[in-house]
């Protein structure tokens, strides 16, 4: 393994040793959502005139799981070994910075990725959702976890305290994760908070995905995916930034 | 070739009570290939910061440092490989067992099939027995065995220890500084901050001490020690030490130590107890050791050897 493998591998490591707190954990979170939610609303609501609500749920909580994992993967190591000092180990060595962010956002996405499909495969008992296009999945949860590992990295860096961190992800990834359309349609929406849904970069990422198991969204995959691959970019380009001049890591 | 190379480094911090802080003020020397070189300093002389800058831990804010010519900037890569740095801080990465860490550390370095080597640093820092033990189970001391092991995993030319014994045990210490001395005799560079003087008397071929920013002393040991004054007087005093002897005298508790050039001075400094009515005890005459030399350059009463 060159160095940045070894870090993805160590990174994988770490979360797999922890693996009930990591992975099972957001797993029964996901399965209490379907209970409850399923449980309320299937016989009141349906989406997309034929899919019934626990099938319309799945892709919506299999995809905030993947975001929210993803998420706290790379900014969880990132604090942990600021605060206890071990990030000395990583910051004496040869590694590059596109090492590190490879390294960082790669785990994360394993990391989401894992949670994502134990999401799926519990919760799909209670609704079937289908597969229309299955590489649209595939491509939404890789470009959505990346998304959320590279914000995660720029949250390590910046955070100095779990406070801090707790802060960022209660006050900014959760309201945005809850709110673009996980338990709803957007069309069920006021035609005000469908333009403010519009601008939350998150809509489109659990929009693409749900599209590859119904075939049908509420805005088009191709429009989506730029929005999503944008986003991806503009937050690895500050992500790399971050870690090459060393904010707050390197004095 | 340098080994290492300080050229004019220095560090600004700024600080929110008053101006910014200068810790590191025009740092220059060279440390040769094969050296053991002592860096030596109180609290807050800058020791830490310098070899933060020259591990890629922190930035100068001006002057550049090399790692047998490679620049610690421009060609990070490279110096670092050059570099097994043991931190001051007793870190460790609580997820694993003691060989996990040492192959991930050889891991980030592109180092394959290291398993001779670990086996062989954990043998010679007697960590065999808690190879598999996780990094929270393990003592303080076992802690920073395994640092230095994490240090020197990938065979680096240059090692780095700061503060390498601070509240270690006695063997360990011997157990490192043999070690240590083993690796230095191969050939590897070896560049020590320390707070105990004997240890850098000991083991350094020369010596480097820093003050507020700046090298006050750049010297072989046997060169300082010759420049110190030659003898020390010590004796255990019963009473308040007398005012004419407050300028020179190294007291702790008890005990009074002043530098002596001959009998002449030493008769003087006699008389004045006498005169004082104190009584002295267990008196001895000794070498002046790397201590009085340190004292003397931080009072600034002693000779100058700067760069």
């Amino acid at each position: 393994m060159t160095g940045w493998q070894t870090l993805l591998y160590k990174e994988v490591l770490r979360f797999w040793k922890v693996g009930f707190q990591t992975v099972a954990a957001p797993v029964l979170t996901a399965v209490l959502y379907m209970l409850i939610f399923g449980h309320v609303l299937q016989d009141h609501v349906k989406v997309y005139d034929t899919v019934s609500y626990t099938a319309f749920l799945v892709p919506g909580l299999v995809m905030m799981s993947v975001l929210q994992n993803a998420f706290a993967n790379s900014s969880s190591s990132l604090v942990q070994s600021k605060i206890m000092g071990s990030l000395v180990f990583v910051l004496l060595t040869p590694l590059s910075h596109w090492g590190w962010f490879l390294a960082y956002v790669g785990s994360a996405v394993v990391r989401g990725l894992a949670v994502g499909v134990g999401v799926f495969v519990v919760t799909a008992w209670f609704g079937q959702p289908g597969f229309a296009a299955p590489l649209w999945i595939v491509v939404f949860a890789v470009l959505g976890a990346g998304i959320l590992g590279a914000l995660g990295v720029i949250a390590g860096l910046w955070a100095e305290k779990f406070d801090q961190m707790a802060a960022f992800q209660n006050f900014i990834i959760m309201p945005m994760t809850f709110l673009s359309g996980v338990f709803y349609s957007i069309h069920s929406l006021p035609p005000f908070w469908q333009q403010v849904s519009h601008l939350n970069p998150f809509f489109y990422m659990i929009d693409g995905f749900r599209y590859g198991f119904f075939g049908a969204s509420d805005v088009s995959p191709w429009l989506s995916l730029s929005i999503v691959l944008s986003a991806l970019v503009v937050v690895s380009a500050i992500a790399v930034h971050l870690l090459r001049i060393g904010y707050k890591i390197r004095g | 070739m340098p080994a290492i190379s300080f050229q004019s480094v220095s560090k600004i911090y700024p600080s929110a009570r008053g101006g910014p802080l200068k810790a590191l003020d025009g740092v220059t020397f060279d440390i040769e290939d094969g050296e053991f070189f002592g860096l030596l300093g109180p609290n807050g002389a800058g020791k830490t910061t310098l070899i933060s800058i020259l591990a890629g831990l922190a930035r100068p804010s001006a002057g550049r440092v090399t790692v047998h010519g490679f620049d610690v900037q421009a060609d990070y890569a490279q110096a670092r490989r050059q570099l097994g740095v043991v931190p001051q801080e007793l870190v460790f990465d609580p997820f694993f067992n003691v060989r996990e860490a040492l192959r991930i550390q050889s891991g980030y370095f592109g180092v394959k099939n290291n398993d001779a080597w670990i086996d062989e640093l954990l043998a010679s820092l007697g960590l065999t027995d808690k190879a598999d033990a996780n990094m929270r189970q393990l003592s303080g001391g076992m802690k920073r065995r395994v640092l230095v092991a994490q240090a020197l995993v990938h065979k680096p030319r240059v090692i780095v220890l700061d503060e390498p014994t601070a509240g270690v045990d006695v063997e360990l210490r011997q157990t490192l500084w043999q070690f240590i001395a083993r690796l230095n005799k191969e050939g590897h560079t070896v560049l020590l901050t320390t707070h105990y003087l004997e240890e850098a008397e000991a083991l350094c071929g020369r010596i480097a001490m820093l003050k507020a920013g700046r090298v006050v002393a750049l010297e072989r040991t046997s060169e300082l020690l010759k420049a110190a004054s030659s003898n020390v007087l010590r004796f255990k005093l019963d009473g308040a030490l007398p005012s004419e002897f407050e300028d020179r005298a190294r007291v702790t508790g008890r005990i009074v130590q002043l530098p002596a050039h001959d009998a002449h001075e030493i008769e003087q400094y006699l008389s004045v107890i006498r005169r004082a009515g104190l009584r002295v005890e267990d008196v001895e005459i000794r070498k002046a050791d790397l201590e009085d030399v340190f004292l003397d350059v931080m009072s600034e009463k002693g000779v100058k050897v700067a760069a």
